[in-house]
């Protein structure tokens, strides 16, 4: 099988055209790109809003959870069947997969930002104060830099989340690698999708490998004690709280 | 709502067949989560490479994973036998790091007084360090519990029965009746399962209470 897959992959006829694997993944990551981009528009600030003036906790603590327990597919099935017949031609599937998407996304990273702003220490938050900030440089300048671990690690929650539900909605005519899965089960094309697949999982893994490493240069040395030479407590014993990775799809 | 009363029996085995698809891989995970998060604090070096490399595992696509697992396994691709090592994978993705981190949580002060009252590293990890760590390793078994339960409705595409099947069938036939009362089921389901998770916690750390009681 293996070697089908790699006789499927390699395959150059494979890569060209409108429904060859360059333009499906050209069309995955940007329909991932631009939804995570869009909820985190609207998710970080709100995020840092809430963490920063404490209203609405109980809010986010709530939506986070129930989003998780929310299915996907079933979602996408109904904005469509809704949303579908009020719109017509390609945005009639486009548009409430694309809103499923962002929604999904929306989440993660409002936890993310909220969490990080309401664990930044308060010594930190109390000393940019005596410092004669005021509250929107408390924001930007502290509470901000220090929300970021949680904030990105919010964000690559809401991308893999997002990757994955882009896969399954080539149910509902979406484009993507998703397709070579989905249309690979309908006519019995095994390599077809089980490539899909591998697509599919290595896409995610690049990308979460990216985030990753966005994360590590983003986040200020501060903070991650990279650099740090001299001899400091034990990172190991004092983890911060684990951000918990979550994909429902 | 004329539909829902005249599939009650459907929706119900349905649902039966998706608390036996959500719920077995959470115990399997859990079972094959706890040596290895033990294993993670045991042995520093192994702990970078076990959370990249179950954190890897996480990254793939259900989907995907559910259609790649026959392969790899020689299971037939309708085996419900993919999801529930779909599902355990994704388990132990989620508890090694929690596992590990939970028992991270227990103070150095009482691991040192257990040894010190005589208790070998076997007995010390069953009656003292594991106990301790219940409440962070049930924190992450809820989240996991939660999006197993949601993630096994995608299954469905697959065509393995449980819940999501009613996704697939309402849409087929552009009938959102039965879409509804699926998400509603899980999300219920969901619910259940946390619920669960809550009560064997609790029973399970009865000196949470101690400290709370009038006295």
């Amino acid at each position: 099988m293996i070697n089908r897959i790699l006789a499927w992959l390699t395959d150059g006829a494979h890569w060209q055209g409108d429904d060859g694997i360059t333009r499906r993944l050209v069309e995955h990551v940007g329909y991932s790109l631009t939804a995570v981009l869009i909820a985190a528009l609207i998710a970080v600030p709100l995020g840092l809003y809430i963490g920063h003036t404490g209203r609405g906790r109980v809010f986010v603590v709530n939506i986070a959870g129930a989003a998780r327990s929310v299915p996907s597919l079933g979602l996408l099935f109904l904005a469509i069947l809704w949303l579908g017949p009020k719109l017509s031609g390609d945005i009639a599937f486009l548009v409430p997969a694309g809103l499923v998407l962002v929604v999904l996304a929306i989440p993660p990273i409002l936890s993310g930002a909220y969490a990080g702003v309401e664990g930044v220490d308060p010594d930190a938050r109390d000393a940019a104060r005596g410092m004669g900030m005021r509250g929107t440089q408390v924001l930007r300048n502290v509470e901000f830099p220090c929300a970021l671990p949680l904030i990105m690690s919010g964000i690559r929650s809401a991308t893999l989340q997002v990757i994955a539900t882009a896969t399954i909605a080539a149910v509902v005519g979406l484009g993507g690698l998703g397709r070579f899965l989905i249309d690979g089960l309908a006519v019995r094309d095994t390599p077809q999708t089980a490539s899909g697949a591998v697509l599919v999982a290595v896409l995610a893994m690049i990308v979460d490998l990216i985030l990753a490493l966005a994360q590590r240069y983003l986040v200020s040395r501060g903070l991650t004690g990279r650099y740090v030479t001299v001899p400091t407590f034990d990172a190991g014993d004092v983890s911060p709280p684990a951000p918990t990775l979550q994909h429902s799809a | 709502m004329t539909w829902l009363p005249d599939h009650l029996g459907e929706v119900l085995s349905l649902t039966v067949r998706h608390t036996y698809l959500a719920g077995v891989p959470l115990i399997l995970g859990l079972l094959i989560a706890l040596p290895l998060g033990w294993l993670a604090r045991r042995y520093r070096g192994l702990y970078p490479i076990l959370i990249i490399g179950t954190g890897l595992l996480y990254t793939i696509p259900s989907l995907a994973l559910f259609i790649m697992l026959p392969l790899l396994l020689g299971t037939k691709i309708l085996d419900p036998a993919n999801v529930v090592i779909a599902m355990t994978i994704y388990t132990i993705a989620l508890l090694v790091r929690t596992v590990a981190d939970g028992l991270g949580s227990v103070p150095d002060a009482v691991n040192q007084s257990a040894t010190a009252m005589g208790y070998r590293r076997g007995r010390r990890f069953l009656s003292v360090e594991l106990p301790l760590a219940v409440p962070v390793i049930s924190a992450g078994l809820r989240v996991a519990a939660v999006s197993n339960v949601s993630i096994v409705s995608v299954a469905t595409l697959i065509g393995v029965q449980q819940l999501g099947s009613l996704f697939t069938d309402g849409f087929n036939r552009a009938f959102m009746e039965p879409i509804i009362v699926g998400v509603v089921a899980c999300v219920l389901l969901a619910l259940v399962f946390d619920g669960v998770i809550l009560g064997a916690t609790r029973l399970a750390t009865p000196w949470q209470r101690a400290g709370k009681a009038p006295s």
